[in-house]
């Protein structure tokens, strides 16, 4: 049965960490101190450079490596629009996309509940998009899909008045979002699936006895039931896609103009096209410090969506 | 149910009427779940079709769904993506390898034996997942410019291994959690240290769990693009890079880049379907059962 786990009673006296000897300390510490290292240097290390840099004057192009620059190339951060514009860009884009992909993936998770012939197979289809490669779907998309020449979907929505539009120059924006939620929207309907089978039965039968309607039903009883798994796929669907830098790239180049730059692909154009190190690396800080804002509250609502279980 | 006797026919009418209403029911719920699943899929089935296509019949308006297939363009793609897959291959199972090496025993100190603070611990490898890992790009590079690790493996692997080392942790921690009290006690009452209550007791059942973990990590890790693009040039370039480079400036490509495509979703696709049911647990590392 799938259910979040729940909050269960203290562990047994005996296996308690508190009252443990030094040595047992250390034993029980010792296996963990490998990943924790390892994190550490991997994940800490490039972000103190980082900080480092963000103060310094360097440009890969230009002989003569770093020097101090103070707070210059934060001014500089704060002072291209183009930064405030692609961290909007970002949030909009994020909050679009999980918003609808969460929609969505409701809507599925609802039909994929019901008994029907070849729900296996359905279920199997719908999750594909999630497991394809993003840079491969991205790239299918631009091509064989939005081309306004040969896209098949210009050929679906020729019925329908739409005749040859180039999506990718006039719908830019829109169609970045539209992969965005296509790949995103199996790994939300799987996470509302597992949380509607979790349902206790009895309750819904109790319910239809009383002579309450689908809506009122799922209104009172699904949905409050469903929250804790819409919060956390809501919560993991922004931590991902908050990074989307594939279907940017491959699809847009973050174009036409800047209309579809995201923060991660303007930091990768200050690298790539600016050879901008000190640059990018003060943008890079002031994004880190705005997630960690965020994520502050994020860590908040993962300790309460997973209402930790106590360790053995 | 009511206690006036009723006729046979009065009873069966509403009864079959009832039985109609829920055939019709289903037909609509199977119609639209098919609906729903093929559209959905259509982008994949486009993606294959066209893989099978010559150039020439990939680029045509009206889009032609009857066309002679061949082979042609998969032997191009075949031909040419050796070191890539290659790569990919090396960087995928390296890391992946190298995060059980390092999640197993993390696991084992977070939920079986914890240390004090195993919730601090658990929220600090998560928040390294938030931090988002392209505003450090420009340091990394310079960092494995300076330790001679730009465009090898190596670091592919080190840096995949630590992009899924937190989602293992949590997850695995989450299978190690299932291993009964009661076992872990009478293994100890037995007089069993540290090692065989791991090797008896725990490992047989959390092996289906870590390897379900292994199987998310592999997902990540292959469809990975933005650092293999930022940090590696041709000694280790992977398949999401050999699918760039399957676009040329000029000339016809479509159906060249549809196989490419093909072939490089293909190995994830096939994990994801046969790991379909542990994929959520997986997603929600751990939070979902």
């Amino acid at each position: 049965m799938a259910v979040l786990q729940d909050v269960s009673a203290p562990p047994a006296a005996g296996l308690r960490p508190r009252g443990v000897g030094r040595r047992e300390r250390w034993q029980r510490r010792l296996p963990l101190l490998p990943a924790l290292i390892y994190t550490i240097v991997v994940t800490q290390i490039p972000f103190l450079v980082t900080l480092w840099y963000s103060f310094q004057n360097y440009f890969w192009n230009q002989p003569g490596g770093a020097t101090w620059a103070g707070v210059s190339n934060y001014e500089q951060v704060f002072k291209d629009p183009n930064f405030r514009s692609a961290l909007v860009r970002s949030v909009t884009m994020t909050v679009i996309a999980v918003i609808v992909a969460m929609f969505l993936g409701v809507l599925f998770a609802m039909l994929l509940d019901r008994k029907f012939p070849g729900r296996g197979v359905v279920r199997t289809l719908i999750i594909t998009p999630f497991l394809i490669m993003p840079a491969a779907a991205a790239l299918v998309w631009a091509g064989p899909m939005l081309d306004p020449n040969f896209g098949l979907l210009n050929w679906l929505l020729e019925p329908f008045g739409v005749h040859h539009v180039a999506w990718l120059t006039t719908h830019a924006y829109g169609s970045v979002i539209v992969v965005m939620i296509w790949e995103w929207t199996p790994f939300m309907t799987l996470i509302v699936l597992a949380g509607l089978q979790g349902q206790a039965a009895d309750i819904l039968e109790a319910a239809k006895v009383d002579g309450a309607g689908a809506w009122a039903t799922f209104r009172e009883l699904t949905l409050p039931h469903l929250r804790p798994y819409i919060e956390l796929g809501i919560l993991l669907g922004s931590i991902y896609l908050v990074n989307v830098f594939d279907q940017v790239r491959l699809m847009t180049n973050g174009g036409p103009g800047t209309s579809t730059t995201t923060l991660p692909f303007y930091l990768y154009q200050q690298l790539d096209y600016a050879f901008n190190v000190g640059g990018t690396a003060a943008a890079g800080v002031v994004t880190v410090v705005l997630t960690i804002i965020v994520a502050s509250f994020a860590l908040r609502l993962f300790a309460r969506v997973f209402q930790f279980e106590e360790a053995k | 149910m009511t206690a006036i006797p009723a006729t046979h026919a009065q009873v069966q009418a509403p009864r079959r009427s009832r039985r109609m209403r829920e055939m019709s029911g289903l037909a609509g719920w199977t119609a639209l779940g098919w609906v729903v699943g093929i559209g959905f899929f259509i982008p994949v089935l486009w993606m294959v079709l066209t893989a099978f296509k010559p150039e020439s019949a990939a680029e045509t308006w009206p889009p032609q769904f009857t066309f002679s297939p061949t082979l042609s363009e998969f032997r191009l793609v075949f031909s040419g993506m050796g070191p890539y897959i290659e790569h990919s291959a090396i960087a995928t199972i390296g890391s992946t390898i190298l995060v059980l090496i390092l999640a197993l025993p993390a696991a084992y100190a977070l939920a079986v034996h914890p240390v004090k603070r195993w919730r601090d611990s658990l929220f600090f490898f998560i928040s390294t997942k938030m931090l988002p890992i392209v505003a450090a790009i420009g340091p990394l590079y310079v960092i494995a410019l300076k330790t001679h690790l730009l465009d090898s493996i190596w670091l592919l692997i080190i840096l995949y291994a630590a992009m899924n080392l937190p989602l293992a942790i949590w997850m695995i921690r989450s299978f190690m959690l299932e291993v009964p009290t009661e076992m872990l006690e009478a293994a100890r009452l037995d007089g069993a240290g540290r090692l065989r209550e791991i090797v008896e007791v725990i490992m047989p059942i959390v092996i289906p769990g870590v390897v379900s973990s292994a199987l998310i990590c592999v997902i990540f890790a292959w469809n990975e693009l933005f650092l293999a693009l930022n940090l590696t040039v041709t000694n280790a370039a992977t398949m999401p890079m050999f699918l760039i480079s399957s676009v040329p400036q000029e000339g016809l490509y479509i159906a060249h880049l549809s196989a490419a495509a093909t072939v490089a979703s293909v190995p994830v696709i096939i994990v994801g379907w046969i790991a379909q049911r542990s994929l959520v647990r997986g997603l929600s590392m751990g939070a979902i059962k």
